[in-house]
């Protein structure tokens, strides 16, 4: 493996409509790693992905994939967007829809070899989606269409699938399976995970970094360099504390301090 | 019923069915049916002005269908583009009204551009809406793969350099190509529902999305066969049998599907039953 990172955010900054969202903005990531991308809801980590995929044009900085600025064509990235609905009445089966993550840039009509077919199959089995393949894409629940969203984006192998948002809306067992199911085939497939979450804590066992974003700056390392009470009051230009409790992490602000850009909530179930 | 004019309807017919299954396949997937009965609408006011002008019927039928895609495709926003959708249709509307109103041409004939006639098919006719109607499959055979990515989801399609707006447009184009052959057979008015009807019925019989494009253009067919059997034995207009041919199919075909799922559900239930008992 080479020392270049499979990305490099450098010194990103972009406006919507004039506001500005991300300031100065530079983190790595590196070949294979699981990095998690942490922010309240708003504060711009969809637009952090999108100006990684080029989808979005930053005042100023640079992305570079594999030491490189991206091509429009570039397939070194995999992508999983926030919300995707699909009609229950499209016809295509959730198999189809994972073997057009290899040709969907194709034009013209051409038979899919064997080979492909085979690799179509075997992507299935490692997102444990063969249960469902054949049933219609829009007809599944949003675990499996996430399973089906991420074979899409593995199947063209890229060094690294950007996810935004897997884990809303989904109930806590589909967050666990998806996360563990993430972290099987990053280290299966050697690709590197940048993965966007308002929640942390399910992503701590598997998390080799973490970017924490707020109020459109970014502090990144591992967990225990980046959520430390001196960090990230810091980061959020106020006092904040870090509490770890049964594995768990809480970052809370003082009293009295405006909180809403903490992005976790989570209940305290005494007994 | 095959011979003299009619050997030309069943020959144009048929073409116009391929068509009309092969784009109508796409139409329902992208949820166009509103641009798809807009252009052929306005296809109509290019229709009469060209009898207006005295030339040649197809000449202001393309000219109006294309500049009805690319107005439609360049002022859509966000991919949202109802709004000048509408417009757009009023507007060429209104145009083909005032045509109208200038034309010293006899009623029928008006009636045939907006609701279908078998007598409209003239030898003449044949060769460009074969030519146009070979355009439209081979476009929809080289955009196939991209367009289905970004009809399903825009935003991957995006991402991997296939710009959703731009797809958008082509198929806009495609839509105003198949538009330029068809009224001519059934009609402004009625165009839509080939499109429509054979399309949405065969998605409710198959999960493939081959399978169904392939429905699509055998249910298209059978439609308008039936139809110019039907408008040459009642001399009612071919618009109206397509229209009902097609809705009626629609309707078998969500008979199908909820049939298919019930079957389906209960299936599952049964076999959760015996996989209780066995426990």
């Amino acid at each position: 493996m080479t020392d270049v990172p499979v990305l490099q955010v450098d010194e990103l900054s972009v406006s919507l409509s004039g506001r500005q969202v991300l300031d100065h903005v530079t983190f790595d990531v590196r070949g294979g790693e699981f990095t998690g991308l942490i922010g309240s809801n708003g504060v711009g980590k969809t637009t952090l992905l999108r100006t990684i995929l080029g989808l979005q044009r930053p005042d100023s900085g640079r992305v570079l994939v594999s030491g490189t600025p991206l091509s429009p064509r570039s397939r070194s990235l995999g992508y999983v967007p926030q919300k995707i609905v699909v009609d229950p009445d499209v016809p295509m089966r959730a198999r189809d829809f994972v073997a057009l993550g290899l040709d969907a840039h194709r034009y013209g009509l051409t038979r899919r070899s064997p080979p492909q077919r085979e690799l179509v199959e075997q992507i299935l089995h490692d997102v444990d989606a063969e249960r469902f393949a054949d049933h219609r894409l829009g007809s599944l629940s949003g675990g499996e269409q996430q399973r089906v969203f991420i074979a899409h984006a593995l199947i063209s192998r890229p060094k690294l699938l950007l996810l935004d948002e897997p884990l809303a809306n989904l109930d806590p067992r589909s967050v666990q399976e998806i996360v563990a199911l993430l972290h099987r085939v990053a280290r299966g497939y050697g690709v590197a995970i940048l993965l966007s979450a308002h929640e942390m804590n399910a992503l701590l066992p598997v998390m080799d970094r973490i970017v924490y974003l707020t109020g459109g700056r970014a502090a990144s390392g591992t967990t225990d360099e980046v959520i430390r009470s001196d960090v990230l009051s810091q980061l959020y230009g106020h006092h904040v504390d870090v509490l770890q409790l049964h594995g768990r992490v809480l970052v809370v602000a003082e009293p009295g301090q405006d909180n809403q850009d903490i992005p976790q909530h989570p209940t305290l179930t005494l007994g | 019923m095959f011979s003299g004019f009619m050997v030309n309807a069943w020959e144009v017919g048929t073409m116009v069915a391929i068509v009309g299954g092969v784009v109508g396949f796409f139409v329902v997937l992208r949820g166009s049916a509103f641009p798809a009965h807009a252009i052929p609408n306005g296809a109509f006011a290019g229709a009469a002005g060209a009898n207006l002008l005295a030339i040649n019927p197809l000449i202001g039928l393309g000219v109006f269908s294309f500049g009805a895609a690319l107005g439609i495709g360049a002022l859509s926003r966000r991919g949202r583009s109802d709004a000048v959708t509408a417009l757009a249709l009023v507007m060429m509307l209104a145009l083909g009204a005032a045509f109208v109103s200038l034309s010293t041409q006899y009623e029928p004939q008006i009636f045939s551009l907006l609701f279908g006639e078998i007598l409209g098919v003239s030898s003449s006719d044949l060769l460009p809406v074969v030519a146009l109607g070979a355009v439209c499959i081979v476009a929809v055979a080289m955009l196939y793969r991209p367009l289905l990515l970004t009809s399903i989801a825009p935003d991957i399609a995006a991402a991997r350099g296939l710009r959703p707006q731009r797809f958008e447009i082509a198929f806009l184009i495609v839509i105003a190509c198949a538009t330029t052959m068809t009224v001519p057979v059934v009609g402004a008015l009625l165009i839509f529902t080939l499109m429509l009807g054979p399309s949405a019925a065969a998605q409710c019989f198959t999960n493939r999305a081959g399978r169904a494009m392939a429905g699509s253009v055998a249910i298209a067919l059978v439609t308008i066969w039936l139809a110019l059997a039907c408008a040459y034995e009642s001399n009612w207009p071919v618009g109206f049998y397509v229209s009902v041919f097609s809705a009626t199919w629609y309707g078998i075909g969500r008979g199908y599907a909820e049939w298919h799922t019930r079957r389906q559900v209960r299936a599952a239930g049964d076999s959760r039953r015996s996989i209780a008992l066995t426990n």
